[in-house]
């Protein structure tokens, strides 16, 4: 059966509490997720309560904020600062979302910060995506032709052929669509989920791809695509503002089309 | 545990693709699809029709029951009920059972349970179709 219940050994208890707010005017609680591999010990929830005039406005200046001033043992994933990356992505008062594009002042109350849900964890905010992007390597995301390149030029492509990529090649593959659809939580290990399955399609759609048939081939399955259910949590948390949704539909579309 | 370790050993790509695709669903999932479609009049048909017969006599319903529409109406009810019914019970299993011998007996059990139901009903409908 689908599990409903945290195993004893992944219980999150309540940890440190670090209350750096002396004399600030502004001040914000953090709660985050904590667990190491080395120590072992269950996963708790520490408390920092911070100094909102110290770092700057997003919920990642806050977390280096904390790993530089705080405590030097928090460990996250995070590079361009900017929304461009996808590796701050983590579970931000209840949605998946990256905490480089995440106001602190858009957290009422306290901020909460998981892991992305459902994936080992690697240490505190760090999910181990080995999985995800093995299936990724599983759909070929990249051009497949049988006909040779042009010797002379690039493979054209007409500006309305170009635009049908237009909402598929912006994906970031910081995977908070994948980690928030129930049904990758449950059959994660087969179903392909959000993120992949955009980036199948965004080479289906590709006018330049001739392996179109072979691509569809790949992904008729009951697991491999059928377990989406359109509940649309990917659509709803990606924070691209892209549809994920929308692209399985598509290639649910082509799968009868070619019947 | 020696089973978790050789699953370590393994490569991830290994995992993901596993035993290749089934090359099969899309059938499945655009039958769900036509008999949601096919069961809004047929279940507005048989909510009406129980209601035009609201204490009504057997005989009364018997003679509803004889008109050809009716009896074939009914029929095309159950068939497309216990279909739907079947198949989408197999999605669930799918999805939330997820040991292999849990999932089939499920199944097995729904499909048997759902055709022989199907069955019933049918048989039913042309014995008071017929009048027998």
């Amino acid at each position: 059966m689908a599990e409903f219940s945290l195993p004893a050994n992944s219980k999150v208890g309540v940890g440190k509490t670090v209350n750096a707010a002396g004399g600030a005017k502004r001040t914000k609680t953090f709660k985050i997720y904590r667990w190491s591999p080395d120590d072992g010990q269950n996963p708790r929830v520490d408390t920092y309560v911070v100094d909102l005039d110290k770092f700057g406005p997003m919920v990642l200046d806050a977390i280096i904020y904390i790993k530089n001033e705080l405590d030097s043992t928090l460990t996250f994933r995070r590079s361009c600062r900017e929304g461009i990356c996808g590796s701050c992505a983590m579970n931000i008062d209840g949605t998946n979302t990256l905490a480089c594009l995440k106001a602190i002042e858009d957290v009422a109350g306290d901020v909460k910060i998981y892991p992305l849900p459902h994936l080992p964890v690697v240490k505190d905010l760090v999910p181990d995506v080995n999985h995800i992007y093995a299936q990724l390597a599983s759909v070929k995301p990249w051009l497949q032709t049988q006909s040779p390149a042009p010797p002379d030029r690039e493979r054209l492509q007409s500006p309305e052929d170009r635009a049908r990529l237009d909402g598929l090649y912006e994906c970031i593959l910081c995977f908070c669509c994948s980690t928030s659809c129930p049904s990758y939580w449950w059959n994660g290990d087969r179903y392909l989920g959000p993120a992949v399955l955009l980036q199948a399609y965004r080479w289906i759609a590709d006018s330049r791809d001739e392996m179109t048939g072979e691509r569809l081939d790949n992904l008729e399955d009951p697991f491999r695509l059928y377990r989406c259910h359109t509940i649309m949590n990917c659509t709803q948390t990606c924070p691209k503002g892209l549809n994920p949704a929308k692209a399985i539909a598509e290639i649910k579309k082509l799968m009868v089309a070619r019947r | 545990m020696a089973n978790d370790t050789a699953k370590q050993l393994r490569n991830p790509l290994q995992k993901a693709r596993g035993l290749g695709s089934a090359k099969h669903g899309a059938e499945h999932w655009w039958g769900q699809r036509l008999t949601s479609l096919a069961l809004i009049p047929l279940t507005l048909w048989f909510v009406l029709g129980v209601i035009g017969h609201l204490g009504a006599d057997h005989a009364a319903f018997q003679a509803w029951m004889r008109s050809p529409v009716t009896a074939a109406m009914m029929i095309l009810t159950v068939a497309v009920t216990f279909h739907h019914a079947a198949s989408g019970m197999q999605v669930v299993y799918e999805d939330y059972l997820h040991v292999e011998w849990q999932k089939l007996a499920a199944d097995i059990v729904t499909k048997f349970l759902c055709y022989g139901l199907a069955a019933a009903c049918i048989v039913s409908v042309l014995k008071l179709s017929f009048g027998a």
